[in-house]
Formats: structure tokens, C-alpha cells, sequence
């Protein structure tokens, strides 16, 4: 393997007792793929049933049975693949994986080994302050999940569910092309928001509907390669930066105590914060792989190729390019905004109605920020777009002041409604009527003399009078008018 | 080609085939014949000869993506040697 | 009654639409003749209230006028297609006491078409043999003997129940599948027909798999018409089955009686092996002299990869195998050995579960898949393939219509003869076979002589892709001018 040739910052290398370590990950991506049937089977990929109830014949490997490849998965596997601009390969192999294993019914996995359904790729990867880097992807390819076994229900026993026998899965393989936890971080969920764009995986890390085996090593900057450790089934972002943390140092360590690094798949430990050697398992590994002879090779139409290809959504980077210059939103603004798709969407219906810049705003930190406060997706908003949308236009035309608008906000999250029609019927229309403001400006300077004389030698406190003022308006006063009024009032 | 008794006994773990000690002679004498046997492929010059991936000139067919099976946890367990309610059961694996 | 016994379907189907006799008459009849001729271990299962609830209710349809192809018609079905309610081992312990929820294509089929189950016929373990000693239901026998001889002979295999049954009357034909010869072999070992149909003619859904890309299921009748007519209700497509073509099922048996006039048939003289005995050599020619005498052009062809076939063979049938095989477990059905662990459950479970020539073969399949030996064994074994294939598609190009070979290098030998043989000089049975399994070839084994012992001898016909029919047409004449005699003298 070349070294790759991508020199990081020297802020991701990591200092030892020797100098300065650089640690080099690569990804495989276990993704499920969405689809209502299994990749070989006709029963079902729904979560969480009783146990052994989403098995068909096939999934339990009766005698005679066969696997039939469900045209879904093929379709999602090259979506994945022209989501990241990859090469699609019309045609690919199915091989078997001979391993034993009780949640393993077949004795072998169906993979693709040889020849995957999806070739070269890449995935742009926001690392924040107008950083990004290019992460190549070796292949993607189709697989079948294994079962599930409980180890805990009985002290002699483990317990066999093969509901998830049979899942469809994508493996998707990255180079080594990650230099800190970070970038691997921001890699998965770039790739995590692709899938989730185009519906090939919907990245339900909880489900482990998304999962990663991380491949570590360290070396000194400009070295070769050093040999890697794989952490395999890694089940949330913020474990992965971990494992990554932890195992980076492991490694250091040792080579630094002179010692050397034993090529082997490890478990991460998040409770003891370690990981751990599986070698336990290892023993003569040798999967056996050959072509499945009960499915002949898939072949694809390149018209079919072109087909989804043009059915494909507007993808991330695109969608951000154009947030940037259609709405002059900032590129961080334009990151947030395109995570998910619905939250674009959502983005684009509240900007429709009035300044981007403040729906940009409005959407990012009132309407995000209350919804991750609560656990809540964008699609159980209480606040719909075109709500947002109407206080936007509410607060652009100078109705409400953005201090009422939040009350307002409170109302149509806790209450709903029109904004326009609550605006009016609880009166919450802003005072710009100079001869209204001007009246409680003069009461409230009637009412400070102290504060008027203190006020004309030190004018910031004109701050103070405005907020007495808005105050005393229930903050229907237009701020502005204020200001200028007390300045014109205090001769400030 | 020939196997050594270490082979043999590494090719019936890999098949997860228990092997008691004094059939391990007998098994390799076997497999030694059978390689034997095959060692008539080697003559034969195959460079640039794809290897068969089905005898059918035929594509895969596909599925449509619908649920038509399973729901039946019954069907599937009632041959089980042990079950216990609707898991299959084994001595435990330790991960 | 047991005149019953001697119509052929051809002529039973008539007698039964003329209610010249019940379904449940003859079905009784057979169910006689089964029980009279258990000293034959021809079935491993007799399913005698099955068989007569069938025919009961083909007595009904009969009597409706809603008779199908094989209404009523007593059949045996080798005990490697699963079949739903009705206990099923491939003749292995491993498959201990398995009763499948479920039956195979070819089963269903026969059964939709009218047919009624007598029981389940005995096999090579796996269908892996020639000679069917391998099963651990013990060898059954064939109704032949040598002249003057009371010694037990071999039925042949892996269909050796299968061929047993049908010659003795102890069913009106049988199902039986075909890996490497196991159809022809025993069909020419004991005076009946076989048909190894072109691969993907018929569904190996619910068949217990050996070698996924080898395998195919096919008829054993007494003569050509009742092979064909069988051939004809187990064919068709299935979408379960990957693999199964989507073509129309010809109606085979019109292709009886048709005339061979301007056929160009090939010998191959490769075919001529070393040491062949003179009476199969003067049984091959006179087999090309009758069909001359047809009408037939004989031409001699070469087919250059032949003697590669065998061996190649003993590499891709195991491979498959032993990854096939890795299903039986002791997990979710069959024999399970306790174990301290996991893994020695495994290993027991398996050791005891196997007999000798299965475990062999799983061995070898391993060890030539395994890390460093696939492409020397597994991809250059695949490379013959091809190249054994391309022979044939050269001969038929140049418009060779079908070849003729000898069925088997010998007559049927006696049981335990070979029991200090290798397992290599037991392959060598398959020699004239193995070639059509390796290129997906239809076959037909069709009696065409004795040998000097009084035994059936046979002669193999090989045919396009998919055109049965003309060896149908071909086998028929070779029938007709061997003029019969192919019934055994009962001494069970
Ligand atoms: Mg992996
Ligand atoms: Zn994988």
C-alpha cells in the first residue's frame, strides 16, 4: 500500500516522548440498507420484533434453500455509489464467506469480494473554519447481516435471533486517507448525511443501522505505513473519535517503549475507556471466499444506471454550494442548514418568505435549538416552515419587533396558529407611531432625573432608557424609534 | 501435491469436523490420493481461460422489494434440537 | 394384482381414465409390492397413508374429469428433496429426524399434477457415491443379479433407491438428481431411464443442495415415454431459484416416436479410454450402427478437454460441498452432540453426523479453497470448466445434434466389492458422466444391451442446451431396436 500523500496540519499530529506522531484510519462503514424486504428473502427488515418472527426459510438456511436477490438493495448500493461519484460496476459478483458462527445460519456470508457493485469514489469532508478534505472510497459493496446472539439471558447459554439474518448491508470501504479522530468524526457524518439524503440507509446508529470498524496506526510524519489495528463494530460517532483517541496513544506507547505493534482486530470498551484484543476469536482465520454458485453474476443495464442518476436528489455539497449563493448564508450557516435533507428543505420553505439571512438565522438557532433540546426531529416541528416563514415576514416588514417575534415563536410552538392572526389578536403589532413612543419615552425620562444627568455624561446609559422604554411598550415599541428619540430627547 | 497431518488437522478445524487422533493417517493417506489425482490439471496451460461462473448464459433475476415471508417464528424453530421460547439455544459463546 | 404392476404410466394413466381401476387400487397394489420387497432398501421411508389419501382424492378428481398429467400415478421421491410433513435426510444422520415445513419445486409440481408419494427412496449420504453405500440407511439392492448368481449387487448412485425401485416395480417412476452422474449411472445399472435435464430446467428449490452448480433433478421411469412424461411435470421455471430458466416446458413425450432421419450424432473418441471392457466398446457401436440404420449421420467428434473433466470435478463438486454443508450444524435442526462449547458442539455434531465419503469430500472442498491453494485447485478446476464447455459448443456448431457415449464404464458391481477401492477408482464410475454435469448439459441413460453376465448395460446420449426433445426422439430408438427385456426375474 502507497502511503497516501495528503501532508496534515501539525495541529492533528499527535506529540510522544520522541517527537511527533501522526495517526493514519481508514473506514469500513456498515450501513443497512433501506429497504422492506431482506437482500436474499421475502420477510421483513422492521426493528424490533419478537424473536425469530422476521425469518423465512432462507434466512434460517433450511436444507434447499435459495437466496434471490432483491432488486432494492442493487438500486440503493448504486445510488450510494452516485452519491459519491463513484465508478458503478455493471458487473459484480456475489462470493461466499465461509465462517462458523450460530448466528451465521448459512455457515458462509453472501458478500462481494472479488468484484463489489460500486468502484472508486470520494466524499468531501467540512472540517469548519473553510476547512475540507478529500476522503477516497475503495468500494462499496452488498452483504447480508448476521443474526443476533444473547449472551446474557442464561449463565451456560447463548440465546439465537435471526431476525436480522439477511439484512442487507453496504459495506463501504474507505482508503487510508483519515488523520485524526476528528476528520474520521466529520467523515461519518458526511457520509451518514449522503445516505440519508438519497434513502439508501436511513443512519440510525442506535439500531446499529450504521456501525464502523475503524482501522488505526500511528508513524512519525513522512513515514511508511505502520501496521494497523482494526476496531471493529463501532457504534456511535462520538465513540468512534474515542476509539481512535485511545487506541492512537495505545500504539504510541508502545512503539515508543521500543516495542512493536501486533496486526489484529480489537473491541473499544467505552465504559473501561480501552480497547481490547479479540485475538481470543481470531484463531486461523481463513474465509474460504468463492463465487456463490447459487447466484449468477449481477449484470446491470448502464440505462438503468442513468436512470437513477437522474432521479437523484440535490446531494449536500450541491445543495450547499447553492444556500451560499442563493441565500448568502455563510458556508457554516450553509453546513448546518444542509445536515439533513428535510432540515433544507424546511430552510428553504421559511426563506421563501421573507430575508434568507434571517430565516438562515431564525431556523439555525430558535428552530434547531429548541428542537435538539428536546430530542425532537424537524419533521415533528411543532413549528411549521410556513409559520417560520410568516413570523419572518412578520419581523422583515417591521411588524414585530425581534424580541416580540420570540414571544411569538413561544406561542406558535406551544399554541400554534397563524402568526399574522396572532399578532393581531393579542396585539403584539409593533408601535411606530412616533407620537405613542414619544409619550412613554417622556414619562420614562420624567420618571429617572437621576439617571437623565448621569445619562449626559456617560451616554452608553442610553441603553438603559431604551430598555425602560420597550418595557413600558410590553416591546411593541420599534427599537429604533426609540433609540433615536431618547438620543434627540437626553441630547446625547 | 500432499498434505501433512498438521494440515489435515487444520482443514478439519476450519470444517469444524472433530478428528480423533488415529484417523488423522488414514484421512491424509485420502486426501493425498484425491490431490494426487487432480494433479492432471496442473499440464494443462488455462492462461487467459475464464473461469465458469454459471453454466446458464443468463442473468441473476431480482426480487421486488416486498414482504412475502417470514412471520412464522413456529415454521422455523420446530425442527430445533434446543430452543428456549422462540431463540434457538447454544452452549455459550464467549466473545 | 400384480398385474397392476406392469403398466407403464403411459398405460396406467389410460386404464385409470377408463376406470378400469382405482388410483387407490393401484396405489395399493404398490404399497404391497413395497412392503413384499423391503429386502431391497430401496425406500428409507414408506408413506403408505399419504400415498393412499392422494390417490383417494385422484379418484375424486378423476371422476370430476379434472385429471392432471400424473393423476394417480404411484411415484417414489429420492429422499434429498424435501418434502413438507414428511421426513427428509438426504440419507445422512446429520439431517436426523428432520420433517421439513415445506415441499421442493419438483415435488410440488408432481403433486399438483396428480401425483401420489409412496415414500422416500434411498441415496448416497448427501447424494455423494456411486453405488449408494454410502448412506446411513444402509446400500439398497439391485433387482439384477449376474446369471446364476444370488450375490448382492449394487444399485448404483447416488440415486441408487431411485433406480432400484423403478427397475423391481416398487413405484411407476421416481425422482432422482444428477451431480455428477447420479441419474444415468443408476438408470444404467439397472435396465431403467434417466434424464439429467439441461441445468436450470428444473428448480433446485427445497432439493438438498450437494453442488449448488452441478446439481439438477431429473425422472427414473421403466421406459423413455414415462421419462419424458415425468420430465415434462418436474420441469419449469421458479423464481425461488436463481438459477432456473424462464423458458416453456416442451412437451417431451410428442418427441417419442419422432424420427432421428438426418441427425448428426458424434462419438467422441475421446471416449475411448484405456482399458475399456469389449463388450461396452461392441454396445457403443452397436448403438451407433442402430441409429444409422435410422437414419442417423454418425460422425466421430473429439472432445479435447474430456479426460480433465473427472478431475476437475473433484475439485468444484466438493468446493461447493463443503461450503453447502456448512449449514449442518446441530443449531436449528437435525443431530446436535453436546459440547463443552460452542465449537465442540460443532465439531461433534459434525463428526458424528457425517459418514466417511461426506467428510472426505468436505476435507478436500476446504483444503482447496483455502488461503494459498484457490487458484492453483479451485480457479484452474473452474478454467477447465469453461474449456470442457467450449468442446461441446464447438461440436454442436460444427451441427452435431446430440452424442452418444456409454453410460458407465462397467455393469453393476457387487455390493462391498469396493470396499477396500479408493475413493478415486469409485469416481472413476462417473467418467462418461461427469463431462455433462461440468457443461449443464442435458443427459439420457437409456438400457441398450447385457453384458456377458446378463446384466443391463447402457448407452448415453448428450444433447444442446435445452433440447431434451431430441434426446427423447434418439433414446427412443435406441429402445426400440434393443427390443426390451429389461425387467429383473423377482426373487425378492
Ligand atoms: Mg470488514
Ligand atoms: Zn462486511
Amino acid at each position: 500500500m502507497n502511503a497516501p500523500s495528503r501532508v496534515p496540519a501539525s495541529s492533528k499530529l499527535i506529540p510522544g516522548a520522541t517527537g511527533d506522531w501522526e495517526v493514519v484510519i481508514g473506514m469500513e462503514i456498515h450501513a443497512q440498507v433501506t429497504s422492506e424486504a431482506k437482500l436474499f428473502s421475502g420477510s421483513s427488515t422492521g426493528f424490533g420484533a419478537p424473536p425469530n418472527s422476521h425469518v423465512s426459510l432462507v434466512d434460517a438456511a433450511m436444507p434447499g434453500m435459495l437466496p434471490v436477490l432483491n432488486h432494492e438493495c442493487v438500486r440503493q448500493a448504486i445510488r450510494s455509489g452516485l452519491a459519491i461519484n463513484a465508478q458503478i460496476n455493471l458487473v459484480s459478483t456475489f462470493d461466499r464467506k465461509n465462517y462458523f458462527y450460530p448466528d451465521l445460519p448459512q455457515g458462509y456470508q453472501i458478500s462481494q469480494y472479488k468484484s463489489p457493485i460500486v468502484g472508486e469514489g470520494e466524499v468531501t469532508v467540512d472540517l469548519g473554519e473553510g476547512e475540507s478534505i478529500v476522503v477516497g472510497v475503495e468500494r462499496i459493496h452488498l452483504e447480508q447481516d448476521a443474526g443476533k446472539s444473547i449472551h446474557d439471558q442464561d449463565p451456560k447459554l447463548s440465546f439465537v435471533d435471526l431476525n436480522r439474518s439477511g439484512v442487507a448491508l453496504m459495506e463501504i470501504v474507505s482508503k487510508p486517507d483519515l488523520r485524526s479522530s476528528e476528520e474520521a468524526k466529520a467523515y461519518v457524518t458526511k457520509l451518514r448525511t449522503i445516505l440519508r439524503y438519497i434513502g439508501a440507509c436511513d443512519g440510525d446508529m442506535d439500531k446499529g443501522n450504521l456501525r464502523a470498524d475503524v482501522n488505526v496506526s500511528v508513524r512519525k510524519p513522512g513515514a511508511p505505513l505502520g501496521t494497523r489495528c482494526e476496531i471493529k463494530n463501532v457504534n456511535s460517532i462520538r465513540f468512534i473519535g474515542q476509539a481512535i483517541e485511545i487506541e492512537a496513544r495505545r500504539q504510541i506507547e508502545i512503539l515508543e517503549d521500543g516495542g512493536t505493534i501486533d496486526q489484529e482486530t480489537r473491541l473499544f470498551d467505552p465504559s473501561k475507556g480501552e480497547t481490547r484484543s479479540m485475538r481470543s476469536k481470531e484463531e486461523a482465520h481463513d474465509y474460504r471466499y468463492f463465487p456463490d454458485p447459487d447466484l449468477l453474476p449481477l449484470k446491470i443495464a448502464q440505462a438503468e444506471v442513468d436512470e437513477l442518476r437522474a432521479a437523484l436528489p440535490e446531494l449536500p455539497d450541491a445543495k450547499k454550494t447553492r444556500f451560499i449563493a442563493d441565500y448568502g448564508v455563510t458556508p457554516y450557516d450553509a453546513m448546518v442548514l444542509t445536515l439533513e435533507r428535510e432540515s433544507a428543505d424546511f430552510f428553504e420553505a421559511v426563506a421563501k418568505h421573507g430575508d434568507p439571512k434571517l430565516a438562515a438565522n431564525w431556523t439555525i438557532n430558535e428552530l434547531f435549538g429548541r428542537l435538539n433540546k428536546q430530542g425532537l426531529a424537524i419533521e415533528a416541528s411543532p413549528v411549521s416552515a410556513a409559520q417560520l416563514g410568516g413570523l419572518i415576514s412578520l419581523v422583515s416588514e417591521g411588524v414585530i419587533s425581534g424580541k416580540i417575534a420570540k414571544d411569538l415563536f413561544e406561542i406558535l410552538w406551544t399554541e400554534g396558529g397563524d402568526p399574522r392572526e396572532l399578532v393581531e389578536s393579542r396585539g403584539l403589532r409593533q408601535v411606530t407611531d412616533v407620537g405613542a413612543i414619544e409619550k412613554v419615552c417622556d414619562e420614562v425620562i420624567a420618571a429617572n432625573p437621576e439617571k437623565v444627568a448621569q445619562a449626559k455624561a456617560k451616554p452608553t446609559l442610553i441603553g438603559w432608557f431604551v430598555g425602560q422604554v420597550m418595557k413600558a411598550s410590553g416591546g411593541k415599541a420599534n427599537p429604533q424609534a426609540v433609540n433615536d428619540l431618547l438620543k434627540r430627547k437626553l441630547e446625547i | 501435491m500432499s498434505v501433512d497431518e498438521s494440515t489435515v488437522r487444520r482443514v478439519a478445524k476450519l470444517a469444524r469436523i472433530a478428528v480423533e487422533d488415529h484417523e488423522v493417517a488414514k484421512l491424509k493417506g485420502e486426501l493425498d490420493a484425491i490431490l494426487a489425482f487432480v494433479e492432471e490439471l496442473s499440464e494443462l496451460d488455462v492462461d487467459g481461460v475464464e473461469p465458469m461462473t454459471g453454466v446458464t448464459p443468463v442473468s441473476i433475476r431480482l426480487r421486488e422489494d416486498a414482504v412475502t415471508d417470514g412471520e412464522n417464528a413456529e415454521r422455523v424453530l420446530q425442527n430445533a434440537p434446543a430452543r428456549e421460547g422462540d431463540f434457538f439455544v447454544v452452549p455459550k459463546v464467549v466473545e | 394384482m400384480s398385474d397392476l404392476l406392469d403398466f407403464t404410466f403411459a398405460d396406467a394413466r389410460k386404464k385409470l381414465a377408463a376406470k378400469d381401476f382405482s388410483a387407490v387400487e393401484l396405489t395399493q397394489a404398490y404399497l404391497d409390492a413395497l412392503e413384499a420387497g423391503r429386502g431391497l432398501n430401496a425406500y428409507v421411508l414408506e408413506t403408505p397413508e399419504v400415498a393412499l389419501e392422494r390417490a383417494a382424492a385422484s379418484d375424486q378428481r378423476i371422476a370430476r374429469g379434472e385429471a392432471g398429467a400424473l393423476e394417480g400415478l404411484p411415484l417414489g421421491v429420492k429422499d434429498l428433496f424435501c418434502t413438507e410433513g414428511v421426513r427428509t435426510t438426504a440419507c445422512s444422520k446429520i439431517l436426523d429426524g428432520f420433517t421439513p415445513p415445506y415441499e421442493s419445486f419438483v415435488t410440488e409440481k408432481m403433486r399438483a399434477a396428480g401425483a401420489v408419494m409412496l415414500g422416500k427412496l434411498n441415496n448416497d449420504e448427501f447424494a455423494m457415491g456411486s453405488s449408494n453405500e454410502s448412506s446411513c440407511f444402509g446400500t439398497p439392492v439391485n433387482p439384477w443379479r449376474k446369471t446364476g448368481s444370488e450375490a448382492a449387487l449394487v444399485a448404483g448412485g447416488s440415486s441408487g433407491g431411485s433406480a432400484a425401485a423403478v427397475a423391481a416395480r416398487l413405484c411407476l417412476g421416481a425422482t432422482a438428481t444428477d451431480t455428477g452422474g447420479s441419474i444415468r449411472q443408476p438408470a444404467a445399472f439397472t435396465g431403467t431411464v434417466g434424464i439429467k435435464p439441461t441445468y436450470g430446467r428444473c428448480s433446485r428449490w427445497g432439493v438438498v443442495a450437494f453442488a449448488s452448480s452441478l446439481d439438477q433433478a431429473g425422472p427414473i421411469a421403466r421406459d423413455v415415454r414415462d421419462a419424458a412424461i415425468l420430465l415434462g411435470a418436474m420441469s419449469g421455471h421458479d423464481p425461488r431459484d436463481s438459477t432456473s430458466v424462464e423458458r416453456e416446458v416442451p412437451d417431451f413425450e410428442a418427441a417419442v416416436g419422432r424420427s432421428v432421419k438426418g441427425l448428426r450424432i458424434g462419438l467422441p473418441k475421446e471416449y475411448r479410454v484405456d482399458g475399456m471392457p469389449a463388450e461396452i466398446e461392441a454396445l457403443w457401436e452397436q448403438g451407433a450402427a442402430w441409429l444409422r440404420a435410422a437414419g442417423a449421420e454418425v460422425v466421430e467428434v473429439s472432445l479435447p478437454h474430456t479426460k480433465y473433466a473427472l478431475p476437475a470435478y473433484y475439485i468444484v463438486a466438493p468446493a461447493e460441498a463443503s461450503s453447502n454443508l456448512a449449514r449442518y450444524d446441530g443449531v436449528r435442526y437435525g443431530l446436535r452432540v453436546p459440547g463443552r462449547d460452542v465449537v465442540e458442539m460443532y465439531e461433534k455434531t459434525r463428526a458424528a453426523g457425517f459418514g466417511d465419503e461426506v467428510r472426505r469430500r468436505i476435507m478436500i472442498g476446504t483444503y482447496v479453497l483455502s488461503a494459498g491453494y484457490y487458484d492453483a485447485y479451485y480457479v484452474r478446476a473452474q478454467k477447465v470448466r469453461t474449456l470442457i464447455k467450449r468442446d461441446f459448443e464447438t461440436v454442436f456448431a460444427d451441427g452435431v445434434d446430440a452424442i452418444l457415449t456409454p453410460a458407465t464404464p462397467s455393469a453393476a458391481f457387487g455390493i462391498g466389492e469396493n470396499a477396500n477401492a479408493s475413493p478415486v477408482e469409485m469416481y472413476l464410475n462417473d467418467v462418461f458422466t461427469v463431462t455433462v454435469n461440468m457443461a449443464g448439459l442435458p443427459g439420457v441413460a437409456v438400457p441398450a444391451g447385457k453384458s456377458a453376465d446378463g446384466l443391463p448395460l447402457a448407452l448415453q446420449l448428450i444433447g444442446r442446451p435445452f433440447d431434451e426433445e431430441t434426446l427423447v426422439s434418439t433414446a427412443a430408438v435406441i429402445e426400440d431396436a434393443a427390443g426390451g427385456g429389461f425387467t429383473p426375474e423377482r426373487w425378492w
